[in-house]
């Protein structure tokens, strides 16, 4: 799939938390997008889900505007999963159906959802309220891929994990992408963004600075606050 | 009861001023307001309805009730100003429940259509009404903001803006039952609800005023589920785009 952000912003409480954002996702890699908080990165995850509209510029789903794309269906192409699982009481397997069992669905083989992220079937009829914060946020993956999406739209996924949970669910995403899902990986944890991105995208103040192979990224920053964004002193510059 | 021991009676706010100056609740001022509104309004309406009683005119009914419809809007949509439209929702959901459990109560012969029927009972309809309608609002503005993650997690899923919201308004129409549904649990053992009370202070028979408070349960059970089900319904829309998005203004 190809997303093209044709310089969109996003306007808000008399600001710019986006601004003329253009950016074209087509190869089929993990893109990771980074940068201070409030820089927009969670915007523009949901500018692409659609669960916000740009108020200038338009995006692109190959090649058709989305609004010509009806919405339910652009959001199950386009899975989303948020910093926190928001998992809804009842068990795993209920959870992992319900992407599906909206659309009216039924048969839905959730085990083969729930062993995609790895977890074994004795999961499937577990009451949500007793995973690890790791196993809820696979399952919450699971329950993305349900709908059967090609491209997957993370924003924080690890933030509140342990080290294990964390690279479990990195694999998960490298070995997702290597199926022929596109990532776009929100992420505060550079070393993360480093280890697993192919292209990294650097949002400061709503502003696309840089967007570039990931290794070029950190290796050789070529915009003065990418540099001092790496070396962690732009903080200071945060008034 | 002699309009002098009515005045002797009204010492009795006296009882609650003293409390709120002795514990500096610092609300004499408005249990002296409430109460003589209370006391204004209560004879302004005492002289209309004897009016309306002795004129006996189908119009006049129905213009009382239409008042005192739109009153009760008012007042309910202030549970959710920020909410455009609200006023609109709120009215004709309080409209619809009163339409509708009136409408029963003539057609099964529980009473007949005179204003010295018709009136109060709407009355007890409408306030009942009127206050469900206003506490499952508030609670259905309450839960959308609190759980504005939430609900973009399931519209991210595919999920229709009314699926999205299906939890928040079986919360909300809950809200505004509940109090309905618990009085009827402990009703006559709790409290002696007012039209009985009143009915019986009046001189009338216990047994004739139990068979009025049961068709006033029952007529408040319809009456709070119908306008709680209906502003819901048309309030919760509001906070969604056509697009399945979750309004950010709020
Ligand atoms: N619904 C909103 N209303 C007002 N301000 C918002 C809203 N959403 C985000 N913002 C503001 O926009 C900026 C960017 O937010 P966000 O996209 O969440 O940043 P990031 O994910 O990079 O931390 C922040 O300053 C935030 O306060
Ligand atoms: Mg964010």
């Amino acid at each position: 799939m190809e997303i093209e952000l044709k310089n969109i912003s996003y306007f808000r409480d008399g600001k710019y938390i986006l601004k003329n954002v253009y950016f074209k996702f087509e190869k089929n890699g993990i893109y990771t997008v980074v940068g201070p908080s409030g820089a927009g990165k969670s915007t523009m995850l949901k500018l692409i889900n659609r669960l916000i509209e740009p108020t200038e510029g338009a995006i692109f789903i190959n090649g058709v505007e989305y609004k010509n794309i009806d919405v339910i269906l652009l959001r199950r192409k386009i899975g989303m999963v948020f910093q926190r699982p928001f998992l809804f009481e009842g068990t795993v397997k209920e959870n992992i159906e319900l992407g599906p069992s909206l659309r009216g669905e039924k048969n839905i083989d959730a085990l083969f959802y729930l062993e995609a992220v790895g977890l074994s079937k004795d999961y499937l009829f577990k009451d949500v309220n007793n995973l690890s914060g790791g196993e809820a946020q696979r399952v919450s993956i699971a329950r993305a891929l349900a709908n059967s999406p090609e491209v997957l739209l993370l924003d924080e996924p690890t933030s509140s994990l342990d080290p294990t949970s964390t690279s479990i669910i990195e694999e998960l995403i490298k070995r997702l992408n290597r199926e022929g899902i596109m990532v776009i990986l929100v992420t505060h944890n550079m070393e993360q963004a480093k280890r697993i991105g192919d292209y990294t995208l650097f949002l400061y103040k709503g502003e696309l600075i840089e967007a570039r192979k990931t290794w070029e990224f950190f290796e050789n920053p070529i915009s003065e606050v990418s540099k001092l964004f790496l070396e962690g002193k732009l903080k200071e510059m945060i008034e | 009861m002699s309009t002098s021991s009515l005045i002797f009676a009204s010492s009795l706010v006296l009882v609650a001023i003293f409390i709120s100056y002795y514990q500096k609740l610092g609300i004499e001022k408005e249990i002296i307001i409430g109460t003589a509104r209370a006391v204004l309004q209560l004879m302004i309406v005492g002289y209309i309805l004897h009016y309306i009683f002795s004129a006996s005119n189908a119009f006049f009914t129905l213009a009382m009730v239409a008042i005192m419809i739109l009153v009760a809007g008012h007042n309910a949509s202030k549970r959710g100003k920020e909410i455009p439209g609200i006023f609109y929702y709120v009215t004709f959901s309080i409209a619809v429940s009163a339409a509708v459990t009136l409408s029963l109560l003539v057609l099964f012969g529980n009473i007949k259509f005179e204003p010295q029927q018709v009136i109060p009972v709407s009355g007890m309809i409408i306030g009942n009404s009127m206050v469900a309608s206003g506490l499952s609002v508030s609670r259905l503005k309450d839960e959308i903001k609190n759980r504005q993650e939430e609900i973009e997690a399931y519209l991210a899923l595919g999920a229709t803006s009314r699926q999205a919201a299906q939890k928040v308004i079986k919360m909300s129409i809950k809200t505004g039952m509940m109090p309905t549904v618990d009085s009827m649990k402990t009703l006559g053992i709790v409290q002696l609800p007012g039209m009985m009370t009143g009915l019986i202070l009046g001189g009338v028979d216990p047994i004739t005023a139990v068979k009025y408070q049961i068709m006033v349960t029952f007529m408040l059970a319809s009456t709070v589920a119908i306008s709680c089900f209906t502003v819901t319904f048309l309030t919760y829309r509001t906070f969604f785009t056509k697009q399945h998005q979750l309004r950010q203004a709020f």
